[in-house]
Order: C-alpha cells, then structure tokens, then sequence
C-alpha cells in the first residue's frame, strides 16, 4: 500500500477542513472498500481522513415518520434496526443480502453509497479501465461482461454499482444530506450517482471534500421487498436484483415504485415501469408489460444478454409476492 | 489496543492493518491472511466482541479496542469443531472459529439474517450467517455440525 498520512478529526468541521486543505484527502469510513483499493494501487490518497469518530452513528424517528440514518451507522445495525425491519422491510433485507457478516459489521452507510465497482477489468490494473485511466479503454466491452451493465451504459463504461442498500434506499425516495465547507444540501439518491457518459471516472454528483453526514427517508409505503439473485446463494454481488413497494386497492395499484440493482452503473429507478404500473390492474400480464418495457432500453454484450429475461422475471416474482402479502390495503 | 487480555503498545504506521499488526509486529499467528481482500474470512479476528475482517482493518482504526483472536479463545467450539471434523487443513479455522463466536453473540441479541429471521438457529441460518468464512477442503458439515452442537 502506497504510504498516506492519517488524521482523525474529533468534529465533522475538523474533518471538512482536513479534506479542503490536505493533499490528495479521502474519508475514511469501516474500510471495507476503500483499503481494499489502497491496497491495489487503485486509490491513492496522500491523506485519509477518518471520519469514525464524528457523531453520525444514530437512527432517528422524523416528525413525519420517516427515518434519519446517521452516515455511520454500521449496516448490520441498519439492518437489525427495529424501525427498520418493521416499516422499511426492503432496506433491512438488501442491506442483509449484502456482503458478509463481518463485512456488514465494519461497513458504514456513507461508504456503501459510495462504494466503487467490482467490474473485474476495474481491479486488474493491466487492464484497459476508463474508469479507473481515463481515455485508457473499456477492456469488458468484448471481454468477460457477465456481471455487466444493461442499461444506461455507455461505450467508454459497462460496469455496474454494486450496492445492494442503495438500490433499496433509491425505490425508498432517500434523501442523501452532505456537508461541505459550503453549507450543506440535499441530494435525492437516485441523484447522486451519475451514468458513465464519456467520464466514468466521475461516479457522483459530490464535489470534492464534500461528506456525506446522513440519509433521510420519507415515510414508509404500505410493504416493500427486496429480492436478489446471483450465482451463489450467499456472499456474492448481485446480477439482477430487485427493490419494490407496491400499494394496491381493488385490484388497481395505487404505488408502485421499483428499482434495480446489478444492471446498470447506478441504482437503476425504473419510472417508466412505475408510470404503466399505477393505476392498472395488479396482475402478473401487468407487471410483465411494465417489466419489459424498463427493459426495452437494453444494451447487450455476448456475456450479459441474459440479464434481460433475468430481470423481467426477477420484477415480475418481486410485484407477485408483494400483490399477493399483505400489500392490499 | 488490548490483544487477548494483554496492553500491547504498538507504534504502527497508518498503512499497516489490523491482521499484519497482529502477525508481524505483535506474532499473533492465529489470524490468517488467505485472500487479504476481505474475501475468505481466514483473519476474522474479535473487535470488542463484534467479528470483522482484520485484512481490511487498519490497525489504526482500533487504537484503544479489545482484539481477541484465537490464541484468546476458550470457549466450547474448539472441541466441537474437533468432534465433529469441522476442519481438514486447518487453513481457516481460527477464523471460523471466531467468526462462529461473533456470530452467536449476533444471534443472541437478535440479529435478523438473509436466511429469514433471528429465531431459531437452523442449519440454514448457520450456513447464511457464516457465508463470509470459506474453506476450501469444504469441511461445511462438520462445521455446521459443530456450531449446531454448542447452540444447542
């Protein structure tokens, strides 16, 4: 690992100083990302501020009954959380198919959103990356693009989020609050990841030294799921995965938000399928028609064509079960 | 930071983590380092008594925490593991070992998992709750088999 200097700021001013006038400086949360990449050469901060001693590690009731999540909660506290489990059940279970349970202890809110790819030409740096060596290349475009983006890829990029929480908090409306040395702001989640473009190496919406200090959640819809497959059943990243919320009241939907994990370089919202969702009827024709609408936007490599089928029956089974427990009101 | 009931001072340089601290500086060997990408689970080492992965630690991160690793473990598992041929090599033992420990704990308080829940202990629960510690002679029965027999 390429040596850095540490400091471990005791407020969050402290921190954001530290990362508006240090060299080269990155937050450090649980590390479970960011160590790893230190290790490969791919990060290289000159400075790593550790942020684990700043006070953002609370869940919070809102006034409105939502919820306020401290940037360092640790995901098995998230996904143990009783108000979690109870009103937010899609948020306790992505964050519980993630990673492992040691992982989970260590990773923090704040680093699972920002979290890098695992695209595997990403982490071999004899690869070609964009991503990784702007204008060096894409080496997954004709390689091994198994574990490849669908949609909103673009030729420069294919690679793919790898969070499971934030496709969760992206169906949730989260709300994502950062500090800078500016003020602080509110950024919707499906806003804060950016697509690929011609610049995959800029992955957010965040300028530099910003911090992400907590996520808002709106109040909870009536039940909501969350539902992954991939090739082994535990402990791997998703290929396709699934969050939905779905409301229906005689038969018609009435809610209906879905977003997508594994196929694309961010949490994918999929509005289109929420637009044919609402208002018509809750049955499984239905449900294919808005599927395989998100879907039609689809651009596919030899390695991932089957993530197509794979998330227009991973969608369907998701708004099946939902319209089938407990979600008629 | 306290290593199985010791004070161990350790003046580390910021880049070191965890599992090297352990092995190189302080020769706590038990941790082992199989992938050092937080992959396999063979350095899961105790942290105030929550299990993590100590290669993606970095040793700085717990200054002044309790770090117990196997050479600090007493506890009914290592016999059952014995018992119940939860080990070929070895390789990943000390890790399962305490991976196993942090695990119970984690059941104990309520913990849900992906398997379905925080009632109780299944076999399915064991296997979903350990998923982070691989063992590549494949001994997952007997170390089902033994955790299975000191949750009950």
């Amino acid at each position: 690992m390429k040596p850095f200097a540490y400091v471990k700021p005791a407020d969050v001013e402290a921190a954001l100083h530290a990362a508006a006038t240090e060299p080269g400086a990155k937050f450090l949360g649980g590390g479970t990302n960011l160590v790893d990449l230190m290790r490969e050469g791919i990060e290289q901060p000159q400075t790593v501020v550790d942020v684990t001693g700043l006070p953002f590690d609370t869940v919070e009731d809102l006034p409105d009954g939502g919820l306020r999540i401290g940037a360092l909660v640790r995901n098995s506290a998230l996904a143990a959380d009783p108000r979690v489990r109870d009103r937010y059940p899609v948020l306790s279970q992505a964050l519980l198919s993630g990673a492992s349970g040691q992982l989970r202890n260590m990773a923090t809110v704040g680093g699972n959103l920002l979290q890098r790819t695992r695209c595997l030409y990403f982490y071999d740096t004899t690869s070609a990356c964009n991503k990784r060596e702007p204008g060096s290349g894409c080496d997954a475009l004709d390689g091994f693009n198994r574990s490849c983006a669908i949609l909103g890829v673009s030729d420069s990029c294919i690679a793919t989020h790898p969070s499971d929480m934030c496709v969760a908090l992206a169906a949730l409306d989260a709300v994502v609050e950062v500090r800078g040395t500016g003020g602080t702001r509110r950024v919707p989640v499906t806003d804060l990841h950016r697509l690929p473009g011609d610049t995959p190496e800029i992955e957010t919406d965040l300028a530099p030294g910003e911090l992400i200090t907590a996520v808002e959640l709106p109040p909870a819809p009536a039940d909501s799921r969350y539902r992954k497959v991939r090739d082994r059943a535990s402990y791997a990243f998703a290929l396709v995965s699934v969050a939905a919320a779905l409301e229906v009241s005689d038969g018609t939907v009435t809610l209906a938000r879905l977003a997508l994990g594994g196929i694309a370089p961010k949490p994918w919202r999929a509005r289109e399928a929420e637009r044919l969702l609402t208002g018509g009827p809750a049955d499984e024709a239905a449900f294919r028609r808005a599927a395989e609408a998100e879907l039609a936007a689809a651009s596919v490599r030899d390695g991932n064509a089957f993530k197509t089928s794979l998330a227009t029956a991973t969608i369907v089974a998701t708004l099946r079960e939902l319209s089938q427990e407990g979600a008629v009101r | 930071m306290k290593v199985n009931g010791d004070v161990a001072a350790l003046d580390v340089e910021p880049w070191v983590s965890l599992l090297d601290a352990l092995r190189e500086r302080l020769g706590v060997t038990g941790p082992k380092k199989g992938c050092d990408q937080g992959a396999c689970g063979a350095c899961t080492v105790l942290a105030d008594g929550v299990r993590i992965n100590s290669c993606l630690a970095l040793a700085v991160q717990y200054d002044g925490q309790e770090i117990t690793t196997i050479e600090g473990v007493d506890h009914p598992l290592q016999e059952a593991f014995v018992r119940n041929d939860g080990l070929q090599c070895g390789y990943c033992t000390s890790g399962q070992i305490c991976s196993a420990i942090g695990m119970l704990a984690e059941h104990a308080a309520g913990m849900p998992s992906a398997a379905g829940g925080s009632g109780a202990l299944t076999e399915d629960e064991v296997r979903e709750r350990m998923s982070g510690n691989l063992c590549r002679c494949g001994a997952y029965n007997g170390i089902v088999d033994a955790i299975m027999e000191v949750a009950r």
